[in-house]
């Protein structure tokens, strides 16, 4: 089983450090947002292209679904950061956070021939950031640290290592 | 692992909790960041805005019903604008409810038969209708007895009388208050009819097309103390008093000039509009049409196409500058111009129009120290904006509101030095439907903000302006109160306009004598 996997101090750090600094970005860009009272998400719905545009500015286009999406958006990037820092229920956090980077990625993909409102502060060419922050969550997930370093050593005392 | 502690799954180890909670502190320095993070933004956005008092976007106002006796409509002029204001008065034709619908069903993010369906009810009706075209009149009978804002199979119930003639509708008992939306030739001889038989008025913008009825309306509507309205519904825009607040608070210091503009680049927008294919010498009553007009055998482009002939038309000036300074002039105040000069010419549209398709007039207001300038094309669409330049630094109106500070400017030269202000990045923004207005801290927000992007969605349902308008005017009429753009903001409005086409057609500086209220 992966999850009673055996590191060498070096290896385990350096995947607690990675788990850590993604959730630090996670945390902040959901607190940044739960803090300005004036921030949603439909600029960034209506701006999305590609081949699920359709969906995602769906969602900005009925008041009471983007009020949803928000609140999802907002309380699950502060859920998932915790998770990822503290090791606290560290798998499904993961999980959620690959799935929000997906829908990240796959509403405003860098392909070529498509401009977006926000310039990105980079040159991206079909890899962008929030795929390289989902490989890097993919990593996590099939190197678990959280039954070393986390919260989940007494959630889940059997796969203590 | 050689900790026999660690076999037991259920014993928990004091080397269990140092590794269990190892990354418990990154927290407490995650906290301590965000902290310094949000009072830095804070003292930053405090020491931009230090003695600027700008008021928060009020909570919009419970909508509420208008009670009490229904006020009783009648519709004189049913082309494109007649039908606008009906559906902001609450009177959409069938059809057209049926077309919305559709357009919503194909396309969720098309709100307009929501936002009608949900638009406010005035607590008015439609009695009589009167337009000269026979296809129009029937147009407007159907639309205004369509009370239940229905698509197809709509059953009507009590037809609105129609009238071929205005005069026969102004005599009605069953009419209370009219909406004139007819060619400009006809808004001033039938408002001041109807102020004489006391009708209340929401008269289409510009008020008059000759300087003579200009006055002759003013006191028509004073005497007969009838509610009047005219058609500049840019008077509910949020953002111009926003704009005004800026001005009170000397954000951008002594404004000496102001750019205003029109850019459009389409046969509608250059009046080029389309020919009705029932329209005949049968189905219109041309005699009608010419009133007060120099005599001109029948013609179709004439009669769809009228803004572009100064016969029946006031052009720029009227059409379009009228909105501008008017908008200006809720602002700043300023009233009457002293001095007006105009150039421009028949540049791009030669299919025989007698007004100007490129315009600039140059009005001074001599109390103010200040020159408004606008510039006209209609074939180029180049967005200029509204533009309201201070020592200190410009504001762009538009629906939203930027202002920028000038990187010469003396009031902020200080906080520019200590790189508190940046003179390429705005120092207040207004988005309507957004909570505050507010200093610009974000390059991202800044981005959005500018596209009117943001907050569209926000803060409920937006409202038509043409439906504020005309509910204030309703309101007005039921309280007894002035609408926002009453028979004195008219008459501003009407005189500085004759002032741009005299100094045009005259070749001319026009003045305006103060005293003796006259253009010389």
């Amino acid at each position: 089983m992966t999850a009673k996997t055996n590191y060498s101090r070096r290896q385990l750090s350096l995947l607690v450090i990675l788990r850590v600094l993604i959730g630090w970005h996670f945390l902040y860009e959901g607190l940044s947002k739960l803090f300005n009272p004036d921030w949603s998400s439909v600029a960034f719905l209506l701006d999305s292209k590609g081949f699920l545009s359709a969906f995602f500015q769906s969602l900005a286009s009925n008041p009471e679904v983007l009020k949803v999406v928000d609140f999802l958006n907002v309380w699950g990037l502060i859920l998932i950061g915790l998770g990822l820092i503290l090791g606290l229920f560290t798998r499904i956090s993961i999980i959620a956070g690959i799935a929000l980077l997906g829908m990240y990625y796959l509403s405003h993909p860098p392909l070529v021939g498509y401009t977006f409102s926000v310039p990105s502060e980079g040159s991206y060419l079909w890899v962008n950031k929030n795929l390289i922050e989902l490989a890097s969550l993919a990593v996590l997930l099939v190197f678990p640290s959280w039954n070393h370093v986390g919260i989940d050593r007494f959630i889940f005392k059997n796969n203590r290592v | 692992m050689s900790n026999t502690e660690n076999n037991n799954p259920e014993g928990v180890s004091r080397r269990d909790i140092l590794k269990g909670m190892a990354t418990v502190p990154v927290l407490g320095a995650f906290a301590y960041a965000f902290y310094r993070k949000r009072k830095h933004s804070r003292q930053l956005k405090n020491r931009i805005l230090e003695n600027i008092d700008i008021s928060p976007d009020k909570d919009t106002e419970p909508v509420k019903s208008i009670t009490g006796k229904k006020i009783r409509l009648g519709l004189i002029g049913f082309g494109i604008r007649g039908p606008q204001i009906a559906k902001a008065a609450g009177f959409l034709h069938p059809e057209s409810v049926e077309n919305l619908k559709m357009s919503a069903a194909k396309n969720s993010a098309d709100k307009r038969y929501n936002d009608f369906i949900e638009q406010e009810d005035l607590n008015v009706e439609v009695t009589a209708v009167c337009d000269i075209f026979s296809v129009y009149a029937e147009k407007a009978r159907q639309t205004g007895a369509n009370i239940e804002r229905k698509g197809k199979g709509a059953g009507f119930s009590d037809m609105p009388v129609i009238y071929d003639d205005y005069r026969e509708l102004l005599a009605d008992n069953n009419v209370d208050a009219v909406i004139i939306a007819t060619p400009d030739h006809w808004h001033a001889p039938m408002a001041i009819e109807a102020a004489r038989a006391g009708k209340h008025i929401y008269c289409e913008k510009p008020m008059s097309w000759s300087v003579e009825e200009t006055y002759a309306l003013r006191k028509a509507v004073k005497e007969s103390g009838v509610v009047f309205q005219l058609g500049h519904q840019g008077r509910q825009t949020e953002a111009y008093n926003k704009a005004r607040e800026v001005i009170d608070n000397n954000v951008i210091g002594a404004v000496n000039l102001i750019e205003v503009t029109t850019n459009r680049n389409t046969p509608n927008g250059a009046w080029v509009y389309p020919i009705h294919p029932e329209a005949n010498e049968k189905t219109i009553d041309w005699k009608k049409f010419i009133g007060q007009a120099p005599w001109h055998d029948f013609s179709l482009e004439r009669f769809f196409r009228w803004r572009c002939w100064w016969d029946y038309s006031t052009g720029l000036s009227g059409d379009l500058l009228t909105h501008e300074y008017d908008a200006m002039n809720q602002i700043l105040g300023f009233g009457i111009p002293d001095k007006a000069v105009s150039s421009g010419g028949i540049y791009h549209f030669k299919d025989g129009r007698t007004v100007p398709d490129v315009l600039h007039t140059v009005f001074e207001f001599d109390d103010y120290d200040l020159t408004m300038m606008y510039s006209a094309t209609l074939a180029n669409s180049k967005p200029r904006g509204k533009i309201i330049m201070g020592h200190d630094g410009y504001m762009e109106v538009g629906s939203s509101l930027t202002v920028y500070p000038d990187r010469n400017s003396r009031r902020y030269s200080k906080k520019m030095e200590e790189g508190i202000i940046d003179p390429t990045i705005p120092i207040l923004s207004y988005v309507p439907g957004k909570k505050s207005i507010d200093a610009v801290t974000s390059a991202t927000e800044q981005y959005f903000a500018g596209r009117g992007l943001l907050y569209t969605y926000r803060g409920g349902k937006r409202v038509d302006t043409t439906h504020l308008h005309i509910k204030e005017w309703i309101d007005s009429i039921r309280s007894g109160n002035t609408p926002s753009c009453n028979i004195d903001q008219g008459f501003e409005e009407a005189i500085t306009a004759h002032m741009g086409t005299m100094a045009y057609r005259e070749g001319r500086q026009v003045k305006w004598d103060r005293e003796n209220e006259k253009i010389i």
